[in-house]
């Protein structure tokens, strides 16, 4: 039992990561541009495909990621240049229904593309094996093990970008106020659109990650962005640091949850009920962590904007 | 204590213009009454269901319109309310309770206790939060359809027999249509009232300036959650027929995906206009009726059009008359205040 948690800990560690790079360019984007962008899973589905699509082509796993995570942050070049620089004016609304309008187009562009059934990624051929973590008790995936260091990265890689670089500064000047930084000389703009690549290339990153162990499928964006907004509105919106703690929060939860209620509810119900209701409720406490959060905080754990 | 004019951009909002004239309102009672006579006439009777699925949509549609263009509450888990009142009406079909008097009013209550609970937390919030916190707790309605057998799982449940009113067979096209008219026209008569009320009148105004209503001594809060939870029962009403109509509801009602669908019918039509909700729902329902004929990608079609409906009229159908009134004289139209705010 304790090794089976501890098995679990470690996929929700992997979850929770992977919800990070979405969230972090979530809240990056909305943080500094002030927007609020449901396309933003689409990216994560754009990404996820690209990687198949390239995977077919070259045959070989870690060069189809990197043309995928390329070129989704390409499209988010062009989507912030053509949209999301005129909608950055505009009302919350109009930016809700406009990304969703996004949203209808990417799933159905994918669809005409790509056909309505889901891709398969195979997974690296020396990834596909277990490490041993503990002798003979503890074989971990090394696949998953993989995703989380590149998660660490990713998010040590942010940490420092965000805080510690002359773009990040600009990055932080620009989220809490973008006409002074505007007047103090940061090139507001070009910075944007840095942005929204990095968050771009960040889903792509995520997507790709995530496609040898799910199915590539049209809408498989929508059903992981209702997380990210979970984990962002936890973190605080805006906030790195937030995001990070939100994102191990949500992962954690959902997956341990679900091991430990499925259990705790087998005692009670039936099994086969207790199998269903499980994963519902760990998903319901991540809904409820979000509630209270917002109720005793409703700027989030670690507010970005004071 | 609210004059029309009182407020400082009076003229650019509608505070006024958002209400029907009572020709008007006739004249599309009407018109509504007439129409599936006509299209009998004609030997189309598939667009009696039709007639019918666009009226529910729209009263769903106006009744987040009450919350979204009156209240200025952006809300994106309306489906919840809907999915509320199609699974009260369906697990109480199980249990053989098919009665319509107890049944509609049932679901009407569920989904107005679900709206009240939920609003009561999400409106602790503001701006982008208010709009992921509904969001999120539609998920919460969503995640508990699938996966409560009782509900019906991934298949959701199917209704025996449409709701029974004593009297009347609502099998037939044209009965269920005329039971949807009454039924959908009561509502739109209470809606009026309320946004004519003084009820309606505080609404807007805190719409426009929150802190201004609070300041001069209006429960502001109360006021909300009250337009959220009347908002939040007419659509469970609308999912009730919704249920009735399509003979059962599955999980689908319930994703945000629908939630979506609604806003976009309210915008199309406008926010914060009477008939927002219903000509919004119509033109939505039409096009895609007509564009799903050409093309299996309508999605792609109705996602471009609402691109072109944001930038090019961000406030619907409804507020054309008035720019077009406007235009001479070359003031710039103002956006909708409702949504100005930000976090």
């Amino acid at each position: 039992m304790l090794y089976l948690i501890l098995e679990q800990a470690l996929n929700g560690l992997q979850y929770g990561l992977m919800l990070f790079l979405l969230a972090a360019g979530l809240t990056l984007v909305f943080g500094i541009m002030d927007l609020i962008n449901l396309a933003h899973g689409s990216l994560y589905m754009i990404g996820a495909f690209l990687t198949a699509a390239f995977f077919q082509a070259l045959q070989s796993f870690f060069p189809a990621l990197l043309l995928a995570i390329l070129a989704t942050a390409a499209i988010g070049v062009i989507l912030e240049r053509l949209l999301y620089r005129r909608l950055q004016g505009m009302n919350h609304l109009s930016q809700v229904l406009a990304t969703f309008a996004l949203i209808l187009i990417a799933n159905e562009t994918i669809k005409i593309i790509f056909g309505a059934q889901p891709l398969m990624i195979g997974m690296p051929a020396s990834l596909s094996g277990a490490v041993e973590l503990v002798a003979d008790e503890l074989y971990y995936p090394a696949y998953r093990l993989l995703i989380i260091g590149v998660g660490l990265t990713v998010a040590l890689g942010l940490y420092l970008l965000v805080n510690r670089t002359r773009v990040g500064m600009w990055m932080r000047a620009g989220a809490s106020n973008p006409q002074m930084a505007a007047v103090m000389g940061v090139r507001i703009k070009p910075m944007f659109t840095f942005v929204f690549a990095l968050g771009a290339a960040l889903c792509a990153l995520a997507g790709a990650l995530l496609g040898p162990l799910l199915a590539v499928s049209v809408g498989m964006g929508e059903s992981i962005l209702i997380p990210a907004f979970e984990v962002i509105v936890i973190g605080g919106i805006g906030s790195m640091r937030g995001a990070l703690v939100g994102a191990l929060l949500v992962g954690m939860i959902d997956t341990v949850g679900r091991l430990v209620l499925t259990f705790g509810l087998k005692l009670v119900v039936a099994s086969g009920t207790a199998a269903t209701l499980g994963p519902t409720l760990a998903s319901m406490m991540v809904s409820l962590l979000m509630v209270g959060v917002l109720f005793f905080r409703p700027q989030g754990l670690f507010p970005a904007r004071g | 204590m609210i004059s029309s004019n009182g407020s400082s951009r009076g003229t650019e909002t509608p505070l006024i213009a958002g209400l029907p004239g009572p020709w008007i309102a006739i004249g599309m009672a009407v018109l509504l009454a007439l129409y599936p006579l006509a299209m009998n006439t004609l030997g189309e009777d598939f667009y009696i269901g039709v007639g019918s699925r666009v009226l529910i949509l729209a009263l769903a549609a106006s009744a987040l319109n009450l919350a979204l263009g009156y209240g200025g509450m952006i809300s994106l888990g309306h489906a919840a309310f809907l999915g509320a009142g199609g699974y009260a009406v369906a697990i109480l079909a199980k249990h053989g309770v098919v009665a319509a008097w107890i049944a509609l009013p049932l679901a009407v209550g569920v989904a107005a206790a679900a709206a009240l609970l939920i609003g009561a937390i999400s409106l602790r919030t503001r701006g982008v939060y208010f709009i992921m916190i509904t969001l999120a707790f539609a998920q919460l309605f969503y995640y508990l359809a699938i996966s409560l057998p009782e509900f019906g799982g991934d298949d959701g449940l199917p209704l025996a027999a449409r709701s029974l009113v004593p009297g009347l067979s609502l099998e037939g096209d044209l009965a269920f249509y005329y039971f949807v008219y009454f039924t959908a026209g009561l509502a739109f008569l209470l809606l009026y009232r309320l946004v004519a009320s003084r009820f309606g009148r505080a609404l807007v105004a805190i719409r426009e300036n929150e802190r201004r209503m609070a300041a001069i001594g209006y429960p502001v809060y109360r006021l909300k959650l009250m337009a959220f939870a009347l908002s939040g029962g007419l659509a469970g009403l609308a999912g009730a027929l919704l249920a009735n109509l399509s003979m059962g509801v599955t999980p689908h009602t319930l994703t945000w995906h629908q939630s979506g669908i609604l806003m976009v019918m309210v915008i199309i039509g406008g926010s914060g206009y009477f008939w927002g909700g219903l000509v919004g729902a119509a033109i939505f329902l039409i096009l895609e009726e007509t564009i799903s004929g050409y093309t299996e990608h309508w999605n792609l079609v109705l996602g471009a059009l609402l691109l072109f409906i944001v930038i090019v009229a961000p406030n619907g159908v409804m507020s054309l008359r008035e720019r077009l009134r406007r235009l001479p004289q070359g003031t710039r139209v103002a956006t909708i205040p409702a949504c100005e705010e930000k976090a």
